[in-house]
């Protein structure tokens, strides 16, 4: 499998330190801003998301993690193990930031905003995400974009995360065998 | 430890479940809590699976605990029970899953008197079959649901002492517990007296006491199990008072357990009988939980056993 | 009729040799050396095969009358043959029971038009007590004179040891055979399988073998109290077999069976909830089967019963503790005692053949089990090597209820010939 490096640590850096500025250019400020990862990845993007803000002298937003397994549409036809959703505030009236990894059929997104609908009523929802690699599937599109990415179908689009897989970040495009 | 795709399998029993197979189902009944505790209780997961609960036995907690799963998952759950099944009208069990299969049940949950019902109606439908307790052989969410319980208090049951006490003969829930326990490297002792033993029972993965002082020495838990007060006829035991003199899990025979000795009990209670009248009252009796995480377990089953083989 | 060149095994005559035997107008009229075939007539090569006496089976159930949907004796006689048997004894617990001489009269008269034919010979083991109720004899010197050729209360053992004691008494002075099965009921209620960690860990009341070997016990002591020929049915335990030694070492007339499970099978194949593993008395263990094979060694089991016992499909469908007690036998028997006890070395293929007939035969003092000449010709012919796959579909039986599904067994009966006919012949 060839694996092709798009984005190393320090781009992957610089994306989020841009969409952290946008967010708060955005809302004008933070006030009512909170961010909820879409678990797995999302989860630590938002820590940093949250971490950055705070370092801009922006205050401290709130942070948490939503499991999407339960919202999928394809519950029939893939296995997805469950997490525990873990958003320890409460969303009513809050802008959420929606934070993933890749943007790809907007599938996870849809099934991300179900599951924060059932956790309240958020006075609006945005969305972050590392990579746009298109190939969208349903009417949503992201707020804030670290990099759009042209892909197609076949490749899978990888972002690994110093947290959850060791090393260095980086974003890297995967061509399935048979385009060898 | 390897995560587990359950889909399309049954849940018959514990016995022969490894370990990877209960800590998959224990992980996701955990992230059920979640729901659990929140104000909309409702994820639409199971929309449009049909459950089938059949219950030949009265078991209104393990019945409910089901319901109520199936439903914050939002599956369709309809309630067969044994007087409105034709189970009554001498229809065949056989021919009873044969007709649920044919109304597209997708899953089923049986409660029978009959030992291996459960198993025997899995071979003869192709959908899922929870056993939800029968006859005196196993109620594996129970099992699982006492692991869960267990498990969040002491964070890993590995080594852990746990005395089963009462009427293990007899006990589905027993069952349960000793090859779960057993597969999580718990240490599993039966107290009873040995009217109430079954039958070469120290040839299961446990140690058998008939002194309940000795059972209780040094125990990290306390699994109470209910008795049965038609055993009595049976010549199984004297006398309720006997029995509770020799057997009832009291404050003062807690006392030469480990000081944080936790106390479990399946449920319904006899209260002054097997178990002590303020012992499920202590601040170290998990009874409540138990019957929390029953849901918890219970939605993880059907979430786990209704999804995806891909 | 010449049957040539099979391996001739007539243990009754204390013969093992390979020659032809020539069957005219229904008897045995010559065994043994090269017999020329007279013009015309019919010249069977039984080459590598084995030519036995025709095989007894002195216990099955064939469900006449009023239960012919299990089985009938068109099916349980052709079933027999298939087997390898040429007559078959059954059992009482009909609805109703066999317990008057009319009945029995009606049986043989139903018999006549299959034996020789299609099937095996009948004879008609008859109640020892009204509906087998065990509260009042069964008119047994009428029963005899039927034709009846013992008295059991099989199915519904007899629980009273006065009541036992005076049917034996009683059956000693008509000189018919008492069939006994031995267990205390008292100790086996709800039971469905052996009591010991199977049935702990499935959750089963257990049958404790206590219950079985107590009544051997009482029943052999009446035996030697009233004199009578006391038959212990289907013996399942190491002890039950220790127990009749004793009492045959102390002169009781006793004599007893046991069935091939009980030498093939332990409790475990009950795992999964079979309920084609379910039976009475139940399977037992390992250390039981050791006690079995040394009891048909020594011939303290004298003989080999199957207990055929065919129910319908759905009978056996059922929840364990509602499934009936029994499984089909004839047409696995033969394969299975020398797929379990002669390829091992247990037992010789003319011990085997003894047991399976002429020890059989002389329980309830039958005729046959010999290839004496001048005999009936009741003959079977099978291959000891022939190796094959149980197929319950393809029983010639209605009772498909066999744990031996899908088993490979050795040897195999190729053809069964009664008073001198071929019934049966593989295709």
């Amino acid at each position: 499998m060839a694996e092709t490096q798009v984005m190393d640590a320090g781009e992957v850096r610089r994306a989020l330190t841009r969409i952290a500025h946008e967010i708060v250019e955005k809302n004008k400020g933070t006030e009512r801003v909170v961010l909820v990862g879409i678990l797995r990845r999302g989860e630590p993007l938002a820590a940093r998301l949250a971490e950055i803000i705070s370092r801009i002298g922006e205050g401290d937003v709130l942070f948490g993690a939503v499991d999407i397994a339960l919202y999928r549409d394809d519950y029939s036809v893939r296995h997805a193990a469950a997490r525990t959703t873990r958003v320890p505030f409460d969303i009513t009236g809050k802008t959420v930031v929606l934070v993933d990894d890749v943007l790809f059929t907007g599938r996870s997104v849809r099934a991300g905003i179900a599951a924060l609908m059932d956790l309240g009523r958020p006075a609006s929802v945005q969305l972050a995400v590392v990579v746009d690699r298109g190939h969208r599937e349903l009417p949503i599109r992201a707020d804030f974009v670290g990099k759009n990415l042209p892909t197609s179908r076949s490749e899978r689009v990888n972002v690994h995360l110093s947290e959850l897989d060791g090393g260095e970040d980086g974003v890297f495009i995967e061509k399935p065998e048979a385009a060898l | 430890m390897s995560v587990i795709n359950f889909a399309g399998r049954d849940l018959l029993g514990l016995e022969g479940m490894s370990r990877d197979e209960i800590t998959t189902i224990l992980d996701t009944a955990t992230t059920f809590s979640e729901v659990l505790r929140r104000d909309v209780k409702k994820v639409p997961t199971l929309r449009g699976k049909s459950v089938v609960t059949m219950f030949f036995e009265n078991s209104t907690r393990t019945r409910s605990s089901f319901e109520a799963a199936g439903k914050y998952m939002s599956a369709d759950v309809i309630n067969i029970s044994g007087s409105t099944s034709s189970a009554t009208k001498g229809e065949s069990l056989k021919d009873t899953f044969l007709t649920l299969q044919a109304l597209t049940a997708d899953l089923v949950v049986m409660r029978t008197p009959h030992s291996g019902a459960c198993h025997q109606a899995a071979e003869w439908v192709n959908i899922p079959v929870v056993n939800a307790g029968d006859g005196t052989h196993e109620h594996p969410t129970q099992g699982l649901l006492d692991l869960m319980t267990l498990r969040d208090a002491k964070g890993s049951l590995e080594g852990l002492t746990v005395a089963i006490v009462g009427d293990i003969a007899h006990s589905r829930v027993a069952r349960s517990n000793i090859w779960g326990l057993h597969a999580m490297g718990a240490n599993v002792r039966l107290v009873g007296p040995s009217t109430l033993l079954p039958a070469d029972a120290d040839r299961l993965p446990v140690t058998v006491f008939t002194d309940l002082h000795a059972g209780l020495e040094g125990a990290d838990v306390v699994n109470v199990l209910r008795l049965q007060l038609e055993r009595q006829a049976r010549a199984l035991f004297p006398t309720e008072r006997e029995y509770s003199r020799l057997f009832g899990v009291t404050k003062s025979a807690l006392r030469v357990a480990k000081p944080d000795v936790l106390v479990m009990h399946p449920g319904p209670m006899n209260r002054g009988l097997e178990i002590g009248g303020d012992v499920p009252d202590l601040p170290q009796s998990l009874i409540e939980k138990q019957v929390t995480n029953g849901v918890a377990v219970r939605m993880a089953v059907l979430y786990l056993l209704l999804g995806a083989e891909g | 009729m010449i049957l040539r060149g099979g391996r001739i095994i007539d243990p009754a005559n204390n013969l093992d040799i390979v020659g032809d035997l020539r069957v005219a107008e229904g008897k045995i009229v010559a065994v043994g050396g090269s017999l020329a075939g007279d013009s015309g007539e019919q010249v069977i090569d039984c080459a590598g095969k084995v030519v036995a006496p025709g095989l007894i089976d002195i216990h099955v159930h064939l469900r006449v009358p009023g239960q012919e949907y299990k089985e009938d004796l068109e099916s349980g006689l052709a079933s027999a043959a298939a087997g390898g048997f040429t007559a078959v004894a059954c059992m009482p617990n009909t609805k109703p029971v066999i317990d008057n001489a009319p009945i029995v009269r009606d049986l043989y008269a139903q018999a006549t038009p299959i034996t020789g034919k299609t099937g095996a010979r009948l004879h008609v083991i008859a109640a020892l007590s009204k509906g087998m109720h065990n509260k009042e004899l069964a008119e047994m010197g009428d029963l005899r004179d039927a034709g009846a050729v013992a008295v059991s209360d099989d199915a519904f053992q007899v629980q009273d040891s006065e009541f036992m004691r005076r049917a034996m008494e009683y059956a000693k002075m008509l000189n018919l055979p008492v069939l006994a099965h031995c267990e205390d009921t008292s100790l086996t209620e709800g039971g469905a399988m052996s009591e010991g960690y199977e049935a702990s860990v499935m959750g089963i009341k257990g049958m404790p073998r206590e219950a079985y070997e107590m009544h051997v016990a009482r029943n052999c002591l009446l035996s030697l109290m009233t004199g009578a020929h006391l038959h212990v049915l289907h013996v399942s335990t190491a002890r039950e077999v220790e127990i009749i030694r004793f009492f045959k070492q102390q002169g009781a007339n006793v004599t007893a069976e046991t069935g091939p499970h009980y030498w093939c099978l332990t409790d475990e194949a009950c795992r999964g909830y079979n309920t084609n593993a379910k039976m009475n008395p139940p399977l037992r263990t390992s250390a039981d089967i050791v006690g079995i094979i040394a009891g048909l060694q020594d011939g303290t089991l004298d003989c080999i019963a199957t207990d055929h016992a065919p129910h319908a499909r759905y009978e056996k469908d059922q929840e364990f503790s509602f499934a009936p007690f029994g499984i089909h036998g004839l047409e696995t028997s033969l394969a299975l005692g020398i797929t379990h006890l002669v390829k091992p070395g247990h037992l010789s293929l003319s011990d085997l053949v003894l047991r399976m007939s002429a020890a059989a035969a002389r329980i309830l003092n039958l005729p046959g089990g010999n290839l004496s000449p001048g005999a009936p010709a009741d003959i079977t012919v099978f291959d000891p090597d022939a190796t094959w796959i149980v197929e319950p579909e393809k029983f010639v039986s209605k009772g498909k209820n066999t744990p031996f599904g899908g088993a490979e067994l050795t040897g195999r009966a190729t053809m069964t010939i009664v008073g001198g006919e071929i019934v049966w012949e593989e295709a």
